[in-house]
C-alpha cells in the first residue's frame, strides 16, 4: 500500500507536471531548432514571439466568449488558435520580409542576425505591452480537472490522490498532434524534403532547384504555429504574464542544444529531458520517500535537492554539460 | 573627435539642458548620472564586442554582481549573525568550489574512459551532499538572526568607494569561469550560456537571504566618499550661510550639489577609463586585438593565441560593466534585486553600444548618454505628453488605457531604432576609424 501511494504520489508530483511542462518545451524548442536549422541563428526573439501569439490567442478567446461561442469542456483558447496562428505568420513574414532577408541576401554572420533578433524582440515585447499591458492573465476555460485528486482517492482508497488537469490533457494531446503532424510533415511531403535537404546542405539543395524563398516562407509560417501552439500550452497551464516568457528562453534553447541545434527529434527529446531534470532537481522528495523507507529511516528535511528558485540552473547546468562534452548534442553523432 | 563627434555630443547636451530648462533640473541631472554610468556600462560591452567581437547576454549578471559588491564591502556589519554560522556558511561554499575543483582536476589528469566518467561524477556527488550538510544549517541560523531587519551577514560596513573595484572583481570571477566554458564554442552559445549564467546570478541574489536580503531588498548602504547627505548639508553653518549669501534655497542647492558631486566622480571614473582604453586600443595589444576580430585564422597563424586573449578581453570587459554596477548600487544606497532584468540591463545596454558605433568608446559613451536619456525621460515626460495627446479624447478605456501604454512605447522604439541602425548605418553614429 505503502509503495502504491508512494508511485501515486511521484506520479502526481514528478511525472506528470514533468510531461506537460516537456511538452510544452519541445513544442517551443522544435521552433528554434527549425529556425536554426534552416536560417541559421539562435532567435532571441522567439519567446517574444511565443508571448505575441498568446496574447493574440487571448484576444480572439475573449472575442468568441463575447460572442457566447465555446467548445467546452475543451477551452476556448484552442479554437482561437488558428486564428492566431494566421496572424502571427503574417507577423513573422512580415519581419522576415522588411528585417530577417535584408541580412539572409547579404551572407550575414550569424551573430549579426542574433543581434537583429534581440532588435526584433524588443520589438515585439513592445508591441505585446502596449496591446494587452503586462499585469497576469487567466484565459483558461473549460474543464478544471479530468481526474481530481479526490475523486482518486474515493476510488482507489488510497491515502494520496492523483490529479490530472485538464489544460495537461489538451498539453499533452496537443503538442502530441503537433509533433505527428510536423515529423509527418518534413518526412513525407516534397515541401518538408525540401526543407530537411535545405538544412543539411545548402549549396546542394539550391543547386537540385529548391527555392530558397520559400523554404524560407514556410518555415516562417511553421515557426509561428509552434510558437502560438507552445505558447498557449504554457499560458493555458501556468499563466500569462508577458516578461515571463521571455525567461522561457533559456530552457527552450536548452533543449534545442541538448538534442543538437537543428534536429528537431532531439529538440523533442530535449524537451522532455530538461523539462524532467528540472522537476526531479527541485522536487521535495519527503513525501515519497517517508512511504518507501521504514519509518526509522523516514526524512526530517524536505529531500530537495535545489529550491525551486534556481529551476534555470538546472536547464543552465545542462546546457553546459551538454555543450562541453556533446557540443553537437545527443542525436547528432554524425555530423 | 572630429566635427561630427562634437556634433552629437552638443545635441545630446542640449537634450540635457532642454530638460533642466522644461522639465526640472533635478530630473536633467539624474538623468545624467544614470546616463553617465551607463556609458561606462556601454564601454565595457564594447571592449567584448567592438574589441573582440563577443556577444554576451549576462550584462546585467556583471551588473548585480558588482551591486552585491556593495553589500558584502559597505552593508552594516551584523556579528551576532556572523557568530551563528557566518564562518560556516564560508566554508561550505568553499567545500563547493573544491568540489568542482577536484572535479575538473581528476577530468584533467585521468584516461579518459568509465572509470574517469565514474570518478567525476562520484566527486561531484559526494561534494554536493557534503556542502549542503554543512551549508544548509549554517543559513538557517544566520537567517534566524532578527529576519525582520537583518537575518544576513553582513559586510565590512566600509565606505562604498571600496566597492567599486571589488564589483569589478566579482565580475571578472563570474566571466573567468563562463569564459573557460563558453569561449571558444559557437558565438550564439556564448550568448545563450552568459543568458543563463546571469540568469543564476539573479536568482541567488533574490533568494539567498542570508547573503543580499534577497527581495527583502538590502537598504541603508552608505553613500561612496566624499558624497555627503542633504540633511548633513541643511544642518552645516557653512552652507547655510552659503545659501543665504547668494540667496539660494537651501533644500534645492543641497540636492542638486549632491548629483553634482556625483556627476563628477562618475565623469571622472568614465574620463579615466577612456583614456586608458583609447590608450590600449592604440597599442600594439589593440592592434593584435582588432586583428583577432577581423580575422580569427589569419590572427591564429600569426601564432597569436585567440582563445587566452578572447578571454583576458571578456573579463576586462565584464570587470568594467561590474564596477558601474558597484557605482550604481552605492549612489542609490540599496541593492533592489527585482530591478535586475534583461531588457533593461542587457539589451539595452546593447543597444547603446551598437547606436552609438560599436569599436568606438566616444560611441559608446554618446550612445550611453543618449539612449539613457531616451529611456528615462519616459518615466518623466510620458505620462505629461500622453496626457497631452489624449487631451481631446473622451475619457473611457481607451484613453486609460493609451496613458498606461505610455512607458512601453520605448521599447517599439527602441527596438525600432536599434533595427534601423543596424540596417542603415551598421557602424553606428560614430563610426570606428
Amino acid at each position: 500500500m505503502d509503495l502504491l501511494n508512494a508511485l501515486v504520489a511521484f506520479l502526481n508530483f514528478v511525472v506528470i507536471p514533468a510531461a506537460s511542462y516537456g511538452a510544452q518545451l519541445a513544442v517551443g524548442a522544435l521552433g528554434v531548432t527549425l529556425i536554426f536549422g534552416i536560417l541559421r541563428f539562435s532567435n532571441f526573439a522567439w519567446g517574444d514571439t511565443m508571448a505575441f501569439g498568446t496574447m493574440v490567442v487571448i484576444l480572439f478567446t475573449w472575442l468568441f466568449q463575447s460572442l457566447g461561442i465555446s467548445i467546452a469542456p475543451l477551452p476556448t483558447a484552442l479554437l482561437a488558435l488558428p486564428f492566431a496562428i494566421l496572424v502571427t505568420s503574417a507577423l513573422l513574414l512580415g519581419t522576415d520580409r522588411v528585417v530577417y532577408r535584408f541580412y539572409r541576401k547579404q551572407k550575414a554572420k550569424p551573430i549579426i542576425l542574433v543581434i537583429v533578433s534581440a532588435g526584433v524582440m524588443f520589438v515585439m515585447n513592445g508591441l505585446v505591452r502596449i496591446i494587452i499591458g503586462t499585469e497576469e492573465q487567466n484565459f483558461a476555460d473549460g474543464g478544471r480537472f479530468l481526474i481530481s485528486a479526490a475523486d482518486f482517492k474515493a476510488w482507489t482508497g488510497l491515502a494520496e490522490g492523483l490529479a490530472i488537469k485538464g489544460t495537461t490533457a489538451v498539453t499533452l494531446v496537443t503538442a502530441l498532434l503537433t509533433m505527428a503532424a510536423l515529423f509527418w510533415f518534413l518526412q513525407k511531403t516534397r515541401t518538408g524534403k525540401s526543407m530537411r535537404a535545405f538544412s543539411d546542405n545548402e549549396d546542394l539543395a539550391l543547386l537540385s532547384g529548391i527555392n530558397p524563398d520559400r523554404v524560407v516562407q514556410v518555415t516562417w509560417v511553421i515557426a509561428a504555429a509552434l510558437a502560438v501552439i507552445a505558447g498557449t500550452l504554457y499560458g493555458l497551464d501556468k499563466s500569462f504574464r508577458p516578461f515571463i516568457y521571455f525567461s522561457l528562453l533559456l530552457p527552450i534553447f536548452a533543449s534545442a542544444v541538448v538534442g543538437g541545434l537543428g534536429s528537431p527529434m532531439g529538440a523533442v527529446a530535449g524537451g522532455f529531458v530538461v523539462a524532467f531534470s528540472e522537476v526531479v532537481v527541485t522536487y521535495a522528495w519527503k513525501k515519497v520517500l517517508t512511504y518507501v523507507l521504514p519509518a526509522s529511516l523516514a526524512p526530517d528535511s524536505l529531500m530537495q535537492l535545489l529550491s525551486t528558485d534556481y529551476k534555470f540552473a538546472v536547464s543552465f547546468s545542462i546546457l553546459i554539460i551538454v555543450l562541453l562534452f556533446m557540443p553537437n548534442g545527443l542525436f547528432n553523432k554524425g555530423k | 573627435m572630429n566635427t561630427r563627434a562634437i556634433t552629437l555630443f552638443a545635441g545630446v547636451g542640449m537634450l540635457y539642458v532642454l530638460t533642466g530648462v522644461l522639465l526640472s533640473w533635478n530630473v536633467s541631472l539624474n538623468i545624467l548620472i544614470l546616463g553617465l554610468l551607463s556609458a561606462i556600462m556601454a564601454l565595457g560591452v564594447n571592449m567584448q564586442w567592438g574589441y573582440a567581437g563577443l556577444f554576451s547576454t549576462g550584462i546585467v549578471g556583471s551588473i548585480a554582481l558588482g551591486g552585491l559588491a556593495v553589500v558584502f564591502v559597505s552593508g552594516q556589519p551584523v556579528p551576532e549573525a556572523f557568530a551563528a554560522g557566518g564562518w560556516q556558511a564560508i566554508g561550505g561554499l568553499a567545500v563547493a568550489v573544491a568540489g568542482i575543483a577536484a572535479a575538473v582536476a581528476a577530468w584533467a589528469y585521468m584516461a579518459p574512459g568509465r572509470s574517469r566518467n565514474l570518478a567525476v561524477a562520484a566527486i561531484l556527488i559526494g561534494f554536493f551532499f557534503l556542502y549542503r550538510g554543512i551549508f544548509d544549517p549554517a543559513v538557517e541560523r544566520i537567517e534566524a538572526f532578527d529576519p525582520a531587519t537583518h537575518g544576513n551577514i553582513g559586510g565590512f560596513g566600509l565606505n562604498s568607494i571600496w566597492a567599486w573595484p571589488v564589483g569589478g572583481l566579482f565580475a571578472a570571477i563570474a566571466a573567468w569561469a563562463i569564459g573557460k566554458i563558453a569561449l571558444g564554442l559557437r558565438e550564439d552559445y556564448l550568448a545563450i550560456a552568459t543568458l543563463g549564467i546571469a540568469e543564476i546570478v539573479i536568482t541567488a541574489i533574490k533568494s539567498e537571504d542570508w547573503m543580499s536580503r534577497g527581495v527583502k531588498n538590502f537598504v541603508s548602504l552608505p553613500r561612496p566618499w566624499p558624497v555627503p547627505y542633504e540633511v548633513e548639508m541643511q544642518a552645516d553653518p557653512g552652507f547655510l550661510a552659503f545659501c543665504t549669501n547668494w540667496g539660494l534655497n537651501p533644500t534645492t542647492t543641497s540636492t542638486l550639489a549632491v548629483k553634482g558631486i556625483y556627476i563628477v566622480m562618475f565623469a571622472i571614473v568614465l574620463g579615466l577609463l577612456i583614456w586608458l582604453l583609447e590608450r590600449a586600443l592604440n597599442s600594439p595589444w589593440g592592434r593584435m586585438m582588432r586583428a583577432i576580430r577581423d580575422n580569427e585564422v589569419s590572427a591564429a597563424a600569426m601564432g597569436k593565441d585567440v582563445k587566452r586573449q578572447h578571454l583576458i578581453i571578456f573579463i576586462l570587459g565584464a570587470a568594467v560593466v561590474g564596477m558601474s554596477g558597484a557605482m550604481y548600487v552605492s549612489m542609490l544606497g540599496q541593492l533592489v534585486p527585482g530591478e535586475y532584468t534583461p531588457l533593461r540591463f542587457t539589451f539595452l545596454i546593447w543597444i547603446m553600444v551598437i547606436v552609438g558605433g560599436s569599436g568606438n568608446n566616444w560611441g559608446s559613451v554618446l550612445g550611453g548618454l543618449l539612449v539613457g536619456w531616451l529611456w528615462l525621460i519616459v518615466d518623466n515626460a510620458g505620462p505629461l505628453v500622453m496626457g497631452a495627446i489624449t487631451a481631446g479624447m473622451a475619457d473611457g478605456p481607451l484613453k486609460v488605457h493609451l496613458v498606461d501604454a505610455a512607458p512601453q512605447l520605448r521599447l517599439l522604439t527602441l527596438g525600432v531604432a536599434l533595427l534601423l541602425v543596424l540596417r542603415f548605418s551598421p557602424r553606428g553614429l560614430l563610426p570606428e576609424k
